[in-house]
């Protein structure tokens, strides 16, 4: 009696409908922002409103759904957005990327390769890639209507003019398909390559901006840079100081104020996993564990 | 003043044919028609609501006539109907063989982007991907256009007004365009940095065959600058001829006011 009614997964089924159709035209054009009439959720702007529509749209009662803020599983925003479709559509949630069907994100893509079974949710703040260069909206329609995209690369000539190289690091624009240029929300440009060819299928949601994208699967995504200066993913060059990998996008992690740190995976999922197969870095606590068991196995 | 390519390119470049605006009631625009050959420089004067930014407008394809039509000859040779042309190609030639130059340099240059990028983006528009090409074209331009290359990373924001007027002119010619449409460039310029540019123009003009619609209210400008000078009052063209021709000897009751009104050196 108490407990609130909800219809599956929050949104009402006319809801769902109107969405649906928004990936459908979204997944049909590579890469164009296809508007929709974005509701509003119980959540603020900012929080993943787009994601979590685009995720309750398409999601179903068989369903294991993953949250990811910044690659990890157990932050704020991941754990209630988790704990929200778990109540509104009771379907089971996970951890482990090999095991989700709907993987909801923001500003990450998991370290383990995707496979076609599973939908990549991105959360978007900002849709529109050529937005801070040129402020109008029925300008940018424009220049994407005509493919022109030369404004971008002013962008990153301003880079380099500026840094040597090419300084953007996150939100690092890609051309869909050969055809429309699309901001990738604010996911490390080490992420880019993933989404090239990638089997999943990736949707991308704006609340507050009200526009939804796709890449479909096994499409081309292309980073976009000039010929002498090639597009080249950044990583710090550390191994991981929990599981030593050497091939994953780190976290810096400020230990003291006289300078300490440790590069750690932003992967949760990725890191756990490996160490618990037994890969250890240099400040892991698994050797302390296994000295700590053994005193109390005497 | 008629140099060798206006007697050999004998095929206009722009032709307008009895074009007519209307706002409402308002004729802002009535019954203009004339060809322009390449390397050709005409001005169009006359007063503040005379019709003449609309009359650029019109033959910029950036409004739709209400009557008439203009025509361009395409780099190809083929003169074709700017209303036929489609907006795809009307913006790529608005961004390869036209250049506009506004009064106000912040309407033409991007004011929070460094001058090397402004130069190079229309490059960059039509495909070129290489960096250090586009740089060494960006400051090449910087140095025909007396600007210290030095300050190539500098957004035109830091720039003084003479300077702006300069890199938006760079900016334009970059592609080498075939036809440059300019609305009053010296407006707003203190008189010796107005001098400056007109010289730059001049040999600019001269040195790229540009053919040049400018529309001004400054007689000096006309007379320095263009090979015929059309007058405007009231949306018609009043009078029209060559420069010394219209301005020495003046047969309209109105370009006589208009070339009496200037104070005598």
């Amino acid at each position: 009696m108490n407990a609130p009614a909800y219809n599956f997964a929050y949104l009402d089924e006319q809801t769902k409908r109107m969405i649906r159709r928004a990936i459908l035209k979204a997944i049909a054009i590579p890469g164009y922002q296809v508007p929709f009439a974005s509701r509003e959720m119980p959540m603020p702007y900012g929080w993943g409103t787009g994601g979590v529509q685009v995720t309750a749209a398409i999601l179903g009662p068989q369903d294991v759904l993953k949250v990811i803020d910044q690659g990890s599983d157990d932050t704020t925003n991941a754990i209630s957005i988790r704990k929200f479709f778990a109540k509104t559509a009771g379907v089971a949630t996970t951890t482990a990327t090999d095991e989700a069907t709907v993987i909801q994100t923001r500003h990450r893509i998991p370290e383990t390769a995707l496979n076609a079974n599973q939908v990549l949710v991105y959360q978007v703040p900002i849709p529109e890639p050529l937005r801070f260069l040129e402020p109008r909206e029925t300008e940018t329609r424009r220049m994407h209507a005509l493919a022109e995209y030369g404004l971008m690369h002013v962008k990153l000539y301003e880079d380099i003019a500026r840094f040597g190289h090419i300084a953007t690091a996150y939100a690092y624009p890609v051309k869909v398909n050969a055809r429309y240029v699309m901001d990738p929300s604010p996911t490390p440009k080490f992420d880019n390559p993933k989404m090239d060819n990638c089997p999943a299928l990736q949707l991308f949601g704006a609340g507050r901006e009200k526009r939804i994208y796709a890449i479909p699967p096994y499409t081309q995504v292309v980073s976009l840079d000039f010929e002498d200066h090639p597009f080249e993913p950044y990583r710090f060059n550390a191994p991981c100081a929990l599981c030593a990998a050497e091939n994953s996008y780190l976290d810096e992690i400020v230990t003291d104020d006289k300078g300490g740190r440790m590069f750690v995976c932003s992967d949760t999922d990725y890191c756990e996993s490996r160490q618990a197969a037994g890969h250890h870095g240099s400040l892991s606590a698994a050797p302390y564990k296994d000295k700590a068991q053994e005193a109390a196995n005497g | 003043m008629a140099d060798q390519n206006l007697i050999e390119n004998d095929e206009p470049l722009l032709v307008a044919k009895s074009l007519s605006k209307s706002f409402g009631r308002i004729n802002a625009c009535r019954d203009v028609s004339f060809s322009l050959h390449p390397g050709e420089v005409l001005a169009i004067v006359g007063e503040s609501g005379s019709g003449k930014s609309t009359l650029l407008q019109l033959l910029s394809g950036q409004l739709a006539p209400s009557a008439g039509h203009v025509s361009y000859r395409m780099r190809d040779g083929v003169a074709r109907d700017l209303a036929s042309l489609g907006e795809a190609e009307r913006r790529f030639l608005f961004r390869t063989d036209w250049g506009f130059v506004h009064q106000d340099p912040a309407q033409g240059l991007r004011m929070a982007v460094s001058a090397g990028a402004n130069v190079g983006e229309r490059l960059m528009a039509v495909g070129w991907n290489h960096y250090g090409r586009i740089r060494d074209t960006a400051s090449d331009w910087l140095t025909r256009v007396e600007i210290d290359t030095a300050r190539i990373d500098d957004a035109p924001r830091t720039y003084s007004g003479g300077m702006r007027q300069r890199l938006q002119i760079a900016r334009n010619l970059v592609t080498e365009p075939r036809l440059v449409f300019m609305d009053e460039p010296t407006g707003g310029l203190d008189v010796s940095v107005q001098a400056r540019l007109l010289d730059l123009l001049r040999s600019l003009v001269a040195e790229l065959n540009l053919a040049v619609v400018i529309v001004t209210h400054d007689l000096a400008v006309a007379r320095l600058l263009s090979h015929r000078v059309m007058v405007m009052k009231g949306g018609r063209v009043i009078e029209t001829g060559l420069t010394d021709q219209v301005l020495d000897d003046p047969r309209e009751p109105y370009t006589q006011l208009l070339v009496s009104s200037i104070l005598p050196p």
